[in-house]
């Protein structure tokens, strides 16, 4: 085939989403969020939401994700975007409105926010990444690190009796009559990221049934956070991460 | 016209809710009305005391340290605000539970027994309404029937069929005033 | 709804203000003494007449935060809080100077520091005029001293809010929250429609970019310059504000040979301490300044201009007097006399202040 070939339409077998835009992207080589970000992108796109969905973008390593998705965006302050989608829904409700947070913004500082959001049953989205650890401050402990996990916060590992516990957000959230569908999933392998972006898809057709809020928590790596290749981050969360976090469903209220 | 009221007792002889009827009352009759409860370390010795401006012209400060009427019932109340009565102004007050009477001879004293009336009356929640009616009939200030207007906003619908009692209790209240 | 008159609490008056005046959005957290807002509001039930969203939120920063992501969207959105709450709604507040978004945040003043009391009380002068959140900026600063002023300065809160898109608070205090007088209602104001918002805000985040580039409300910016380019931006607002909406109140300035100021109901009492002392043969003027932000410099160093003297009565350390000594100068004595801890001060405590302080008043 030659490359004029390979560009019919009817040849192509995967192409970037339209609505992700061809601004060179912040995140380090290997990182989750980029494959995250396409995935809502698709979702967006396959779903017709472009003109009636707001994005709500966090602070930490996503806080740009509104330079990489062409919809209206809202960039909150640190930990308190399900208060400000839960305002952006409420005042518009025929809107798709979602929020996408690390597990800083959301397991820590914004911790109340996403809980009662949650437990309010806010007709909204929340993504969560959830990569044990903050990147974009430079590597330091996250509510979500794991036990004996090195951080520039934790350099001899996190320990209990210093550091306190890993935070499982999901079953937390799930425990709330509000939420109506809470999964986890990840994006470290192909198969994993056809499951994920079905997690997405369904949280979002949830949100605009008005069925209460979803949320789907992502296991993501850091591979420069955690000072590995992005090879070795994956290897390294399937095997650790995921114990901790074990992948599925947790909650779908819309099954029984 | 401008009369500048006191209302003091303890809390729950209805003190803020008369200020509030005979503000109302005010308003229906075309007056500039302020309506300021009690604020500062008093109030928690579980005494209620609000001030109540009636004017014909624009009201400028709602707290006041003199008044042209005052409406007292009980010794506290009575001790605060006697000295706080202008010259030539109205005390009037409930001699139940009063041991020390008021002693100033350049403000007119009227004593209204309106706990006894409001036995009499089998009615224990109009006592204020008692009290109203003798402020009514010595002052002047607003016809009865815009105080019964003024009820007729404040009170819930549902309460609406209690007018008729509250209209006979400012009547006995008015009949106490010779 | 028509106009109408009513007898209501200054906190009453602000809900059903901003139900008449057509606000999109009120989200609040209770605390003494201003919890009959959020009270009325949600007796009310106007999300059944004007679809206004009325909403109980978690903490008062979430609820700043919902003011933001309204606001965002060009909505008219509105929050209430005493002083306590105040201070923890200041992330959010800076966030939405920073955004340039229009907001209303109610103060109804209560005693500090700390937990404080539930009286009322003026110590939030400084955190309101001055900043409260961090970075340069600056809210339009309003403080009424009526009941009715409660209700109509939600209407021109949010006008001034949308016209230079930046947010506006409501300086109020717990005597003015709590008494009650009569207030005319305003007649009913729509709510603005999509279509309004579009047009009106073309910078709303609506979730609907059909026909334009998607938008983006972020106060973040990285590149210094471009940041630097942005505080211009901000500043230029402020020195527009500055020159076109500064509003105050003044009586008897023209020949006093003493000079009050005093904002909020303090003015009021001021006001009457005033009278007694023109009844003792003393020209006293008082000046009410009405927005606190923009500050009302020049009114005040004109009406000061004869003054022997100038006292500044609030409720507090001192706070607004050295604003009232930046537009003196130091050529004509200002003195404060003020209570704290949430005592209220009445005329004759005034009057027995500006005699102390200025002890040769009486000779005249």
């Amino acid at each position: 085939m030659t490359l004029d070939e390979i560009k019919k339409a009817e040849n192509i077998v995967a192409a970037k989403p339209r609505l992700l835009n061809d601004s060179t992207m912040h995140y380090c080589p290997g990182c989750s969020h980029g494959v995250v970000h396409r995935l809502v992108a698709e979702v967006i796109e396959e779903m017709g939401l472009e003109h009636n969905c707001i994005g709500v973008a966090p602070v930490g390593c996503a806080v740009f994700a509104y330079n990489y998705i062409d919809i209206d965006w809202i960039e909150a302050a640190h930990g308190r975007a399900p208060a400000v989608a839960t305002a952006a829904k409420r005042l518009n409700p025929a809107r798709m409105v979602f929020t996408y947070q690390g597990d800083g913004d959301l397991a820590a500082i914004g911790t109340a926010e996403a809980l009662h959001a949650c437990n309010r049953g806010e007709n909204i989205v929340i993504i969560f990444i959830n990569n044990g650890i903050y990147g974009m401050t430079g590597g330091q402990m996250a509510p979500t690190t794991l036990l004996g996990m090195k951080t520039a916060t934790c350099p001899y590992g996190r320990r209990a009796d210093l550091n306190g516990y890993p935070l499982a957000i999901s079953p937390l959230i799930a425990q709330l009559d509000g939420s109506c569908y809470v999964t986890r999933q990840a994006v470290h392998t192909a198969a994993a990221v056809k499951k994920a972006k079905k997690a997405i898809r369904h949280a979002f057709e949830n949100s605009m049934a008005g069925r209460g809020t979803s949320l789907v928590e992502i296991v993501g790596t850091c591979n420069s956070g955690w000072k590995m290749t992005p090879a070795q981050a994956n290897e390294w969360m399937a095997e650790h991460m995921l114990e901790k976090y074990p992948l599925g469903d947790i909650k779908d209220t819309t099954k029984e | 016209m401008k009369e500048e009221i006191i209302i003091a007792g303890f809390g729950g002889q209805g003190v803020l809710s008369m200020g509030k009827i005979l503000a109302y009352a005010g308003l229906m009759d075309g007056l500039e009305v302020t309506w300021m409860p009690s604020y500062g370390p008093e109030q928690r010795g579980g005494t209620a005391n609000v001030t109540v401006v009636l004017s014909d012209r624009e009201i400028s400060s709602p707290v006041l340290n003199t008044f042209d009427t005052a409406v007292i019932l009980n010794q506290q109340s009575l001790d605060k605000f006697e000295p706080k009565v202008k010259p030539g102004g109205t005390l009037i007050y409930d001699p139940y539970g009063i041991h020390r009477l008021p002693t100033r001879t350049d403000i007119s004293i009227i004593s209204v027994n309106a706990m006894e009336a409001t036995l009499e009356l089998k009615n224990s929640k109009a006592y204020n309404m008692v009290l109203l009616g003798a402020l009514l009939k010595s002052r002047g200030l607003v016809p009865i029937d815009a105080v019964m207007k003024g009820l007729k906003k404040t009170l819930p619908e549902r309460h609406h069929h209690l007018l008729p009692l509250n209209h006979d209790a400012i009547l006995k209240g008015m009949e106490l005033v010779k | 709804m028509e106009e109408e008159i009513r007898l209501m609490k200054g906190n009453e008056a602000v809900a059903h203000a901003a139900i008449r005046y057509g606000v999109d959005g009120y989200f609040g957290y209770p605390i003494t003494p201003q919890s009959e807002i959020l009270e009325t509001l949600e007796a009310e039930r106007p999300w059944e007449t004007t679809g206004m969203v009325v909403l109980q939120a978690e903490s008062e920063v979430a609820a700043i935060n919902m003011v933001y992501g309204g606001a965002s969207m060009g909505k008219a959105v509105m929050t209430s809080s005493s002083s306590p709450g105040i201070s923890l709604k200041q992330e959010g507040i800076s966030y939405i100077a920073a955004g340039e978004l229009p907001a209303l945040i109610v103060n109804c003043m209560r005693g500090g520091p700390g937990l404080g009391t539930i009286q009322p009380s003026q110590s939030d002068y400084f955190q309101a005029t001055k900043g409260g959140g961090h970075g340069d900026y600056h809210l339009i600063v309003l403080a009424p001293a009526t009941v009715q002023e409660m209700a109509d300065f939600v209407g021109l809160g949010l006008d001034l809010a949308f016209k230079y898109r930046n947010p506006v608070m409501m300086l109020a205090d717990g005597v003015v929250g709590q008494m009650m007088e009569k207030v005319v209602l305003p007649p009913m104001r729509p709510r603005r429609t999509d279509e309004e918002i579009a047009e009106q805000c073309p910078w709303a985040v609506t979730g609907n970019p059909e026909g334009r580039k998607p938008n983006v409300l972020t106060t973040l910016e990285l590149d210094s310059a471009k940041m630097e380019k942005n505080n211009e931006r901000f500043q230029e607002t402020y020195r527009l504000i500055e020159a076109n909406e500064v509003r105050y109140k003044e009586f008897y300035t023209d020949d006093c040979d003493y000079l009050m100021v005093a904002f909020g109901s303090v003015a009021r009492i001021c006001q009457k301490a005033m009278e007694d002392a023109r009844e003792q043969g003393v020209k006293v003027g008082l000046i009410r300044p009405v927005t606190l932000w923009p500050f009302p410099y020049d009114a005040i160093r004109e009406a000061a201009r004869n003054a022997k003297g100038v006292l500044c009565v609030e409720l507090n350390a001192g706070q607004m007097i050295e604003d009232v000594r930046l537009a003196v100068g130091l050529d004509i004595p200002v003195k404060h006399y003020g209570r704290m801890g949430g005592i209220v001060l009445d005329p004759q405590e005034i009057l027995d202040g500006f005699y102390k302080e200025f002890p040769e008043a009486k000779k005249i």
